[in-house]
């Protein structure tokens, strides 16, 4: 198990490398961070005095461990768009981002799982038919189409709800919050199901065919065999079953919500790291986006390790030492 | 004369088949490929079926802007059945060729993905060793990432590189390239498992021994083996490249807005969405909706059906 | 051990039949079998994969797997028809009167948790014990099944252990809460060969001490000589010949019993060599008009392309064939068997 985890950390950490290969060159060949520094009036000379000052000159691995050593302590330079540090301009955004996605994910979870289940257990039922129709519309209307519908209908034509922005927040720390206002709460609803709806869709289908596939399971019928009742076999012993593919798909899933909070920030105007992006990307504004890269890289790093030790949790054959081996050659 | 009963014992076998019961007896897939079928065929006949020509701006007057729906009101006007934009563009027309925009990115990007994972994959799987590892290891990482995103950065990457004039003269390409290389892992794993089971096979072998190029046997033989869950990918990978370029599009860092697809449309919608034109918005949304869950549904029957292990 | 006539019968199968539809027309996949089972008697059930053997099984445990349903006749376990249960009311009964035993063990038990945890849990479904109790009880079934080392065993997982003693684990939740009947389909096709005569010697032994009767479906005659008491060789879907196990192996009076018997090389049975039955079994959706048997059959007449013969008896056991049939009308003529 100890075997287990070190060979993830090892990967994670090279996935993490990866990913600051790939901001690096950003950053430094695709943009030119000279450029970010000075005006239309410098000579020369004064960009080449510049450029050997801040090491541009020096060997690529030798930058390459500067770029690192700066982000990890927060500095990536200056945004090309606002003059301002990036490191600030994405801490200031992190909150908001990180606030949709909670709710979004709480929201798929809590509603598309027991959904998945139920239309697992009752594929025929009709209103397992409706729900797994319903679903494949939901998995086939973009996200951003989803929120300018809810848009449409719950802002512009009922105004029961606003369109734009995060509402009043409340400041604690360096974090703002939605949580303790009203308006800021109301602010959420919208955007937090426009992201989460894709993601529900896409839990409740997984849980219903992971369902099925382990109702026909031998275990299953040999419980069914020991006479024990429904709800045990269907809570107990098939849900149970479920899990390990449930818990893999939400951990990427988690990662995609991130990404997709781009979208959904686009629309709803939220001022989050995903609306940040955009306007990096639209700008060519290349510090951000090697900021932003660096930063989702780490955290879907994160989210993976996470989800490896939940399997350890759930199944006992990983617990055993063989059985690690096993998996993680898999 | 040879060719010709060939034909028909291929459809006659098809008719027969399995898949074929499948697909008459699910009359979902069958309104999706009717779906599908009308919507693309309505799409490229755009030129001559679309009553307007909504992207000339001489055709264009602004005294026909922001006409409601004919069909839906009584302010409309039926020149415009679907109403019109600001500018004063049909909605229908704009819809017509948006559509046709959209699959025709789709689809171009489905075959840079699908010609760039099962190239990978073929050499993955048959040279082993360190370009397999390489590859693979570059897969892992990108799925760790999702499409959309890598989609954006590569986007954001070339619009870095080259100017914002230039980059909107070359942006369907541009987006192309993005999605392609955004969905290509796929394909990839698909085709290396495969070559990795008929690698050992004595055939393979006996081919290497008779001097024959065993990469030519194994891609006449795995090719066929993998052409099942190949178009599987494909089909549900043309729903998602036409979501992701509509995404993408919306972002406003697709195609611009000169020669709009499906997304860009329903972005120019949104902007005046706030006054209630609803229709500039709600048309194009409605049609992309449509036209990924027709696509959808047959991504889904087709894995069904060919995969006797769900059945 | 024949039935006693005045005993009545554990379980009684009467005239059932076992349908499937398909796309292509419905399958009667059991059609028109009887038998009955007495009390702490082993019923072997044997027959070439598709003879209906498991179906007639699922059926008794009443978990056939949709489409396929009992399309007619009736099951009674201690004269009560079982075959009709509302699905709470056969819960009850299944793993409290019937228990089960499956082919596979390494899929039988559910990885997730610990085979005390799935002991424990089927008696407290079945008896009204407290978790203590129930534990006790689990440890005690472990030890019978000759679980070395129960104590520590019980709390490990089923990956823990090998096939034969998941199998063992098997067994003990069978018995779980004193059945007083066990399906046992094909329990030992899944091991290795070393494995096979403990686990059986362990079910017969098992079964006897706590008079358990056991209706075994194998397709290994050794299996069945060594175990059972009495017999049915099914095929196609109906039962060929039924009767005491000794009969049938030594006396068969079914063609098709003397050519599977004739198979078998380790039975003592003195024969000049093995011989072996020409052609498969048919499909289900192509059995021929009359005796099911009749292209295969080395003793066909022209009766048996017509009439589908019933059970009949032969001897001291009853075999479905037209050769014993003492009304007469057109017995068939007897070929004599070429050398092949």
């Amino acid at each position: 198990m100890i075997a287990f985890i070190l060979r993830r950390l090892l990967q994670s950490i090279a996935v993490l490398l990866a990913v600051g290969v790939v901001a690096f060159s950003l950053f430094r060949y695709v943009g030119d961070p000279i450029n970010a520094m000075v005006g239309q009036d410098t000579t020369m000379e004064e960009r080449a005095e510049l450029r050997s000052k801040l090491g541009l000159n020096d060997p690529a691995p030798i930058q390459f461990l500067n770029f690192i050593g700066n982000a990890m302590q927060g500095k990536f330079g200056l945004s090309y768009r606002t003059s301002e540090p990036v490191g600030r301009l994405i801490l200031e955004r992190v909150p908001a981002t990180l606030e949709l996605s909670l709710c979004a994910a709480v929201f798929a979870l809590f509603v598309g799982v027991p959904m998945g289940v139920y239309t697992g257990l009752y594929p025929k039922h009709w209103s397992s038919r409706l729900f797994q129709a319903v679903s494949l519309i939901g998995i086939s209307l973009p996200t951003f189409l989803i929120g300018i519908l809810l848009i449409l209908v719950f802002a512009v034509w009922l105004r029961l709800l606003p369109s734009f922005g995060r509402g009043e927040t409340v400041q604690i720390g360096w974090w703002t919050t939605n949580f303790l206002t009203w308006s800021g709460l109301k602010a959420l609803i919208l955007p937090s199901i426009t992201l989460g709806l894709f993601q529900l869709t896409l839990l409740m289908r997984l849980v219903r065919s992971e369902m099925l596939e382990v109702m026909r399971a031998d275990y299953i019928k040999f419980a069914r065999a020991r006479g024990l009742t429904n709800r045990a076999i269907n809570f107990g012993h098939a849900l149970k079953n479920t899990l390990v593919p449930v818990i893999t798909v939400t951990g990427l899933q988690l990662g995609a919500l991130i990404a997709f909070a781009i979208v959904t920030e686009t629309v709803f105007a939220w001022p989050g790291v995903g609306q940040l992006f955009i306007q990096s990307v639209q700008f060519s504004d290349i510090p951000v986006m090697a900021a932003y890269l660096l930063l989702i890289g780490l955290l879907f790093v994160l989210i993976n390790l996470t989800v490896d030790l939940l399997y350890f949790v759930v199944d006992p054959r990983l617990r055993s030492q063989g059985g690690a081996a096993r998996v993680a050659g898999h | 004369m040879a060719a010709r009963s060939a034909l028909s014992g291929w459809l006659h076998r098809a008719a027969d088949s399995d898949v074929w019961w499948s697909f008459k007896s699910s009359p979902m897939t069958v309104a999706a490929a009717v779906a599908t079928f009308l919507i693309v065929a309505v799409a490229f006949l755009s030129p001559v079926l679309a009553p307007h020509t909504p992207f000339d701006p001489a055709t264009l007057s602004l005294t026909d802007g922001l006409k409601p729906p004919a069909m839906l009101s009584a302010d409309g006007d039926w020149a415009f059945p679907l109403g019109t934009d600001d500018q004063g563009r049909d909605i229908l027309s704009s819809i017509m060729y948006g559509t046709r925009l959209s699959l025709v990115v789709g689809l171009a990007s489905v075959v840079v993905a699908m010609t760039l994972g099962i190239t990978l994959g073929l050499l993955s799987g048959y040279l082993g060793g360190a370009v397999d590892a390489l590859i693979m290891r570059v897969a892992d990482v990108q799925l760790t990432f999702p499409a959309i995103l890598v989609a954006l950065l590569i986007d954001g990457i070339v619009r870095g590189i080259i100017s914002v004039k230039r980059h909107d003269e070359i942006a369907i390409y541009v987006i192309v390239g993005a999605i392609g290389l955004s969905f290509w892992v796929q394909y990839a794993r698909t085709v290396r498992g495969s070559v990795m089971v008929e690698k050992n096979k004595e055939y393979v072998q006996a081919a290497r021994v008779i001097g024959l190029s065993p990469l030519l046997i194994m891609v006449r033989h795995v090719l066929p083996n993998v052409t099942g869950p190949v178009l599987v990918i494909a089909t549900i990978n043309l729903g998602l490249a036409i979501i992701t370029e509509a995404t993408l599009s919306f972002l406003g860092v697709g195609l611009p807005s000169t020669e709009p697809s499906l997304g860009t449309l329903i972005r120019l919608g949104n902007e005046v969405l706030q006054s209630g034109d609803w229709w500039i918005t709600v048309f194009p949304g409605v049609t992309l909706a449509a036209l990924v869950l027709a696509v959808n549904l047959l991504g889904d029957w087709l894995r069904d059906a060919l995969n006797p292990k769900l059945r | 051990m024949a039935t006693p006539p005045n005993n009545p019968p554990l379980l009684e199968v009467k005239n059932l039949r076992v349908e499937f539809p398909t796309r292509r027309g419905t399958l009667l996949a059991v059609d028109d079998v009887s038998f009955d089972i007495a009390p702490g008697e082993v019923l072997g059930v044997v027959g070439e994969s598709g003879a209906g053997k498991s179906l007639t099984g699922n059926a008794i445990i009443g978990l056939l797997e949709p489409p396929g349903r009992i399309a007619g006749g009736e099951i009674r376990l201690e004269g009560r028809r079982i075959d009709n249960l509302p699905y709470e009311e056969m819960r009850k009964v299944r793993g409290a009167r019937i228990g089960a035993i499956f082919q596979d063990p390494l899929t039988s038990l559910n990885p997730l948790y610990s085979v005390g945890h799935q002991l424990v849990e089927t008696i407290q479904t079945h008896l009204p014990l407290s978790a203590a109790e129930a534990r006790t009880r689990a440890l005690d079934l472990l030890k019978e099944v000759g679980i070395p080392g129960a104590e520590t065993r019980i709390d490990h997982y089923p990956h823990q252990f090998s096939g034969g003693m998941r199998q063992r684990v098997v067994i003990a939740l069978a018995l779980c809460a004193g059945p007083r009947l066990i399906v046992a389909d094909e329990p030992t096709t899944a091991l290795d060969v070393s494995i096979q005569a403990q686990i059986i010697a362990l079910l017969k032994r098992l079964c006897r001490e706590h008079g358990t009767a056991v209706m075994l479906v194998t397709h290994d005659m050794g299996v069945i000589a060594e175990t059972a008491d009495r017999v049915a060789v099914m095929y196609a879907g109906r039962i060929a010949e039924i009767g005491p196990v000794r009969d049938v192996v030594k006396h068969a009076k079914h063609p098709y019993t003397k050519g599977l018997m004739g198979s078998i090389p380790s039975l003592g049975v003195r024969t000049e060599r093995l011989t072996q039955i020409d052609g498969a079994m048919p499909r289900l959706t192509e059995i021929p008009q009359g005796c099911a048997f009749n292209p295969r059959c080395t003793a066909r007449g022209s009766r048996c392309l017509v009439e589908r013969p019933d059970l009949m008896a032969a001897g001291t056991t009853r075999a479905a064939c037209w050769l014993h049939d003492r009304g007469g009308i057109g017995a068939p003529v007897v070929k004599e068997t070429a050398d092949a």
